[in-house]
């Protein structure tokens, strides 16, 4: 855990550089992929300036190309996001004092890096400290902005490049994106019952890959939450509970 | 209107709405003790299945095989977060086992 730094914003922002780094290929290959299919690039900088979510953009641009219907696109990036939800909720601590204006801004930012990099430090983030609050705010601030700005940058200069760059899969960049998560998660394993929740979930992530609309994804997160919430209160009830909220 | 505007619009509203409702309701809602502490698992829920999907899945075909670079990269990077907890030297440990993994296999 960080100290508190006079500096929030830039905390924020250095802590999510490895995770901007690694989100760099997918902006340049999801630009370069929606000029190959002849999509407008009006079309392509539009979703990543007012949608703003990686997996999103790549599943639209790509049923569009297949000839998904729209609804048919809606309803799938729907489930996509619902885990957004889900991050939200977690984040309740964070916003709950704030304007509902202020608010309503940071939601907009809500992506899996930022979250992941935010939800770090909200274990310290007790009732009354004030100052600590504030810093996490700004600190969500950094990480955010700076995620969507080389997220929208990104996809411009795959948009200019185009079919300059090679095919994403082909080079298997997307492993920046697998490590940089892996950083994020094990750091995270801290009670028997954190590994339980992982293990159930890569073995759901497994099973219902191949699931429509990418129903797997939620499935498989409500699956380990419960397995992890499960085995903390009847398997490993006599450890001491580290989880500084209870 | 175009295919492409009610095609934003409509994505724009669903990415939104999940990311807005619990912002919206945060000063209203208190959560329960049992939902804050089932909220304390959705990082690792989460990230562990897109690290699982991403890395297991190529062509939508399982690959559970030594020949799949990916899992020396995920193995590296897990070994590596676990003596250290600077997020760059795992990201760069990963990758390097990656490229490695890559031109000898």
């Amino acid at each position: 855990m960080l100290p508190i730094s006079n500096a929030p914003y830039r905390d924020g922002a250095k802590d999510t550089l490895p995770l901007v780094f690694a989100a760099m290929p997918f902006g340049l290959v999801f630009g370069a992929l929606c000029q190959a299919q002849g999509l407008p690039d009006w079309f392509t900088l539009c979703l990543s300036l007012f949608v703003y979510a990686g997996a999103s953009q790549f599943i639209a641009a790509t049923m569009l190309a297949a000839g998904a219907p729209v609804f048919i696109i809606t309803i799938t990036v729907f489930i996509v996001n619902l885990r957004h939800l889900l991050y939200g909720i977690t984040l309740i601590p964070l916003v709950k004092q704030l304007p509902l204006k202020t608010r309503a801004w940071m939601a907009f930012f809500i992506t899996d890096e930022t979250f992941a990099v935010t939800a770090r430090h909200l274990p310290g983030l007790s009732q009354n400290d004030e100052k600590y609050a504030k810093w996490l705010q700004q600190y969500y601030w950094g990480s955010s902005t700076f995620m969507y700005v080389n997220w929208v940058l990104c996809t411009a200069v795959g948009v200019l490049l185009g079919n300059q760059i090679p095919e994403l899969s082909h080079y298997g960049l997307e492993v920046a994106m697998v490590v940089a998560f892996i950083g994020i998660v094990v750091p995270a394993l801290q009670l028997p019952s954190h590994w339980i929740c992982a293990l159930v979930a890569g073995i759901s992530a497994c099973l219902t890959y191949a699931w429509p609309h990418k129903t797997g994804l939620l499935f498989s997160t409500f699956m380990a939450i419960a397995a992890g919430m499960w085995s903390q209160h009847t398997l490993f009830t006599q450890l001491p509970n580290k989880d500084p909220q209870s | 209107m175009s295919i492409e505007i009610i095609l934003i619009v409509a994505m724009l509203a669903v990415t939104y709405l999940p990311r807005m409702l619990p912002f919206a309701l945060a000063s209203r809602i208190r959560l329960p003790m049992w939902m804050q502490e089932a909220m304390s698992y959705v990082p690792i829920a989460v990230l562990t299945v897109i690290i699982v999907q991403t890395s297991l899945f190529k062509q939508d075909q399982l690959q559970l095989t030594l020949t799949n670079p990916y899992i020396w990269a995920a193995f590296a990077a897990f070994v590596v977060a676990r003596i250290q907890a600077k997020l760059f030297i795992t990201v760069l440990s990963g990758l390097i086992v990656f490229f490695i993994a890559k031109l000898m296999l």
